[in-house]
């Protein structure tokens, strides 16, 4: 602790994030030696996500960069039980885990402790061909987390638009063509359809703010029901962007108001990360980026006209909304 | 004892699953296997087995969210029809290589199009090479009994695979049947409670699902191939304590009448019965008629055909769906390449019959029989009755 600290003593708690890593379990449960790239927003976030989980977890993986990288026969990254199905079902899956979980430890076939199940997937395994499987089991009430690791496209098959991916990002499947100048809607708001579904607890995260990330898997993992977060994850391969970036971009998209970072506990919006009252210009995080290369002035004007209005939306929310309970 | 109760034999098969004690049911409604479903559901929500009912949104979830349950250790019952079927064809690969012993309850249905409710095989037979031990039963009674034996036959270690319990679609599901159902402390003393090899639980760690590269793909496919030929071994052991227990003898292919016979039928599912009076029939002018009903589809019992078949000049072996551009039915596909390399073996003719709920009647049994002691048909196969 330096001398100013020592003077002040308040200034700990006003700087308790810088902190708070220090107070991180230092036990692994997603290990070294997989296979992600250098710069994978995911994969950090999904060892910050397990370590934050603890030990009582059984984590279905959806088909993506994450179950290639970390389960190559006869190795596992996993230090948690785990398991891997297919592409659209990890939610499905997860719930059967926690309807399995549940029913032997009523009828005493298992230990009697509280083992949560969570469900992971990408943008595509959750917002695209995972979408029917997870409103199915977040509107069914299951005693499940969901996590969507969203780095806005089909990445581990090499960069395909999905609903995930923002307005005229380029894609393999989207491309900055001559005419068409990448992807042409606006990105899918996958967490106001999850506060659609009644859950008690949907927030949104980066990595990038490590501490508020862990907090919210905390509060979702204590949650008797089903809770949802949706994580924003670099992904410097498909992003075009530089391995280092990787947590500057998530911080970035905070500050500009691209990923604000929030949650909504019992319909309640609450920011967690403060957002400049003045926010960055877009294009601060966008020409980081090879997928936003070819954009024109215009074009950026376009994507901050729409990041200004639905800013103005949250934040609408978070001025009025009020509890349900 | 048991007791012979007169049931709906789709609402039998749910109860035979209910003393079977499964621990989670995932089910997806879809006609004619929706009294499955329903039944369930009411046995769970009465509080009659304690178990979870998931009432997922899909059949793919259905089988999905059976995975998850089965990977935690629970006995997990799931069924489905027709559309529903080929709509989980995506997991039941993946159930039969995670080894998880799933039981599935199938209302066999015409698959699309033209949209159809009624029975055939075309849901199952795409399925065939998913790596599931599949039963086909030819009365309510036999749903009943195979639906306890799925439970004892996957659950086994030297077996760990998952089992479909075939049952026609309306000709068996809706038809109320006399069934010795039997009582509780019989099913008790004859299943065991389930002990999995492994289960998702943090106090033993597991990663299940893994990803194989080219380097260990074939392997985990031969591995699999090895458990299911393997299994018929222990799906006769199986038969032989339920016949010991219960009285009721089960083989994979069941004969009828065809110590001398000439010509005999071969039938999968409930139309058995309706050959068997087409053969008694027969038999009666004079026909040396039989009858072979296979009760085992996979793994299929080649030793059990070849034995079956010695003596018989001719087979007539009737197919309830098409492989389409192909040699015609699959179970006539699979019977002349069982028999190919015997040094004497019967002529084989294919009716393809029962399409889409088609009725299929005494006297078509009998005119097919006569049609093939003429042997070799015009056509490598025919889809009989129709017209155009």
């Amino acid at each position: 602790m330096n001398t100013a600290m020592m003077k002040n003593p308040k200034s700990i708690v006003e700087n308790f994030d810088l902190y708070a890593p220090k107070l991180v379990s230092k036990e692994e449960f997603f290990v070294g030696g997989h296979r992600a790239c250098q710069g994978c927003g995911e994969s950090l976030a999904i060892r910050l996500m397990c370590k934050a989980l603890g030990k009582d977890t059984v984590i279905t993986n959806a088909t993506g960069c994450m179950e290639v990288i970390s389960s190559l026969y006869p190795t596992t990254a996993w230090n948690l039980p785990w398991i891997h199905v297919a592409f659209p079902n990890a939610a499905a899956v997860g719930s059967g885990v926690e309807a399995g979980l549940t029913a032997l430890r009523r009828k005493g076939k298992i230990a009697d402790r509280r083992i949560k199940s969570v469900a992971i997937g990408g943008d595509g395994g959750t917002m695209d061909i995972g979408f029917q499987a997870l409103s199915g089991a977040m509107e069914r009430g299951h005693d499940m987390l969901y996590v969507c690791f969203d780095n806005e496209a089909y990445m581990n098959t090499g960069i395909q638009r999905s609903s995930g991916t923002p307005f005229l990002a380029s894609t393999t499947t989207a491309p900055a063509g001559k005419k068409i100048p990448g992807n042409q809607v606006w990105k899918k708001n996958l967490a106001e359809i999850m506060v659609s579904h009644n859950l008690p607890y949907v927030a949104t995260a980066t990595p990038s703010y490590p501490i508020d990330f862990m907090n919210k898997v905390k509060k979702a993992r204590r949650v008797k029901g089903p809770s949802y977060i949706h994580c924003f994850v670099t992904c410097p391969t498909g992003w075009r962007s530089t391995s280092e970036t990787c947590i500057k971009l998530g911080r970035l998209a905070l500050e500009t108001g691209i990923f604000p970072i929030y949650e909504v506990e019992n319909g309640v919006y609450k920011l967690t990360v403060e957002i400049p009252e003045k926010r960055r210009p877009v294009e601060d995080y966008l020409k980081l980026q090879g997928r936003f290369r070819h954009l024109t002035p215009d074009q950026i004007k376009v994507i901050q006209a729409r990041v200004d209005l639905e800013f103005k939306k949250l934040m609408n929310k978070v001025e009025h909304s009020v509890s349900w309970v | 004892m048991g007791k012979r109760v007169g049931m709906e034999v789709a609402i039998a098969s749910a109860e035979a699953a209910a003393l079977c004690k499964f621990d989670v049911a995932a089910v997806y409604p879809i006609t004619p296997q929706s009294h499955v479903a329903e039944h369930l559901s009411d046995i769970v929500n009465d509080g009659r087995v304690d178990a979870s009912f998931i009432t997922v949104e899909s059949e793919h979830s259905a089988l999905s969210a059976a995975i998850g349950a089965a990977g935690t250790g629970a006995r997990v019952v799931t069924a489905t029809s027709s559309q529903g079927l080929i709509y989980m064809s995506e997991v039941l690969p993946i159930a039969s290589a995670m080894r998880l012993p799933i039981v599935m309850l199938i209302a066999n249905r015409a698959i699309s199009g033209p949209i159809n409710i009624w029975n055939d095989h075309s849901d199952i037979m795409p399925m065939r090479d998913t790596g599931w031990i599949s039963f086909f039963a030819e009365n309510g009674q036999e749903v009943v009994d195979m639906t306890i034996q799925a439970f004892k036959v996957g659950e086994d270690r030297r077996v760990m695979l998952p089992v479909n319990m075939n049952m026609d679609g309306f000709q068996l599901t809706h038809m109320v049947e006399p069934i010795i159902m039997p009582d509780q402390e019989e099913v008790d003393r004859f299943l065991p409670p389930y002990v999995p090899y492994a289960a998702l639980h943090p106090d033993n760690i597991v990663s299940m699902g893994t990803l194989g590269l080219p380097e260990i793909y074939a392997e985990a496919q031969k591995s699999k191939d090895v458990a299911l030929v393997n299994s018929i071994k222990v799906v006769k052991e199986v038969w032989k304590e339920w016949e010991k227990q219960f009285g009721r003898k089960y083989e994979t292919i069941q004969s009828y009448r065809t110590e001398d016979a000439d010509v005999a039928l071969v039938t999968m599912g409930s139309m058995g019965e309706t050959a068997e009076i087409a053969v008694d029939e027969l038999r009666k002018q004079g026909v040396k008629a039989g009858l072979l009903k296979i009760k085992l589809w996979r793994p299929f019992p080649f030793d059990d055909l070849k034995k079956a078949v010695q003596g018989i000049r001719v087979l007539a072996v009737t197919d309830r769906a098409i492989s389409f551009g192909g040699p015609g039915g699959p179970v006539c596909s699979e019977i002349r390449s069982a028999l190919y390399d015997e040094p004497k073996r019967p002529e084989i003719v294919n009716f393809i019959i029962g399409l889409g709920g088609r009725d299929v009647q005494v006297e078509n049994f009998m005119d097919i029989v006569r049609r093939a002691a003429k042997g070799k048909l015009s056509e490598p196969y025919e889809i009989y009755g129709v017209r155009g």
